[in-house]
């Protein structure tokens, strides 16, 4: 695969989003067995949090984590079957629980078939989800998680409340459409 | 901060040590490309961000032909603890004696901090740099991107 340079690809059909349509749109690099990350998690998901539209996409390297690609497979395998939000949040809210036994509970709590989340996490399709989002961030520059693509820029770190919501106000002066007009236009990334 | 060498020149002749204490020169390095990554010091939080990104696509980096190794001022057991605590397969190269005199020689030296700068040099297989890349600080880390962008100047 290519590995040069180029820009964080814009949002995809694909990609996992939450947050309301005419909010900021922040791309979020990161791994679920990063600490920062679960930082970043916790600021974005605040009560007073300001509204934005946050993408998830993996960042998951074994050497940094050797957790992290198979807590990343355990998320694409939950979003097969409709999950990933709640997977995800509940892998940033409870670190101390990740593994396999603790991912089977989860699935099984969030009224998964367990027996086909196992076998996603395992295949190559979730793999190669995986593989994509990792590469994707590299071409773009990403070096540590979490990385945050706030209007096509990284910022590298955990993001403070002061930032998020100045992210937010910023928009609402703008006064910009459509968030998700895609490539060229503004906030697709 | 000194300029970085610039693609085209020759490697200056150096010397550097890898983990066993055995030398590496130019002759050493000779008929592969080198990526060399100059990085300040062994165990500091984004010299090891660095080193675990490169290992994750170590096998795109062998398809291209590059074969990468680390280079700083630390003593060659910090360095081999630093890899291993990583848990990279990376080799690294000592710069340690005389103190930063390779890296000086690149222009990869951070003189304020006395230590190697965060720095990128590429040697083609007949020793000659093909590209180079420097921080304009030593907290800014050079992804694997950048990496893939040199490789990619040469074909």
């Amino acid at each position: 695969m290519d590995l040069t340079s180029a820009p964080v690809p814009p949002l995809r059909p694909d990609d996992h989003v939450r947050g309301p349509d005419d909010a900021p749109l922040v791309v979020v690099y990161a791994d679920f067995a990063c600490p920062h990350c679960a930082v970043a998690h916790a600021r974005l998901t605040a009560p007073d949090a300001p509204p934005l539209r946050v993408v998830f996409r993996h960042f998951a390297l074994k050497a940094k984590h050797p957790r992290a690609p198979a807590l990343a497979a355990a998320a694409e395998a939950a979003a097969l079957q409709g999950a990933f939000w709640p997977f995800h949040d509940s892998l940033f809210e409870d670190r101390g629980r990740q593994a396999d036994p603790h991912l089977w509970e989860r699935a099984e709590r969030l009224g998964l078939d367990v027996e086909r989340f196992d076998r996603d996490r395992r295949g190559d399709a979730v793999a190669e989800r995986v593989r994509r989002d990792v590469r994707e961030g590299m071409r773009a520059g990403v070096t540590t998680t979490p990385t945050l693509f706030i209007e096509g820029r990284p910022e590298a770190g955990p993001p403070t409340t002061a930032r998020l919501r100045k992210v937010r106000n910023e928009k609402k002066h703008e006064g910009v459409g459509d968030p998700t007009a895609g490539p060229g236009k503004d906030n697709s990334i | 901060m000194a300029d970085i060498i610039a693609a085209g020149t020759p490697a200056p002749p150096f010397v550097l040590r890898d983990e066993q204490g055995e030398e590496v020169t130019n002759e050493t390095l000779r008929g592969q490309t080198a990526v060399l990554v100059f990085y300040p010091f062994a165990f500091s939080p984004v010299c090891t961000d660095q080193f675990q990104v490169y290992e994750e696509v170590l096998d795109e980096f062998e398809a291209a032909g590059a074969k990468l190794y680390g280079v700083s001022c630390d003593a060659t057991w910090s360095q081999k603890a630093f890899r291993e605590k990583l848990g990279v397969s990376i080799p690294m190269l000592s710069d340690f004696e005389p103190k930063g005199a390779v890296s000086r020689a690149f222009g990869a030296y951070f003189e304020p901090g006395g230590m190697s700068a965060r720095a990128i040099v590429i040697l083609d297989p007949e020793g000659v740099v093909q590209f180079s890349w420097l921080g304009e600080h030593p907290g800014v880390m050079p992804g694997a991107n950048v990496i893939f962008d040199g490789l990619a100047a040469k074909a």
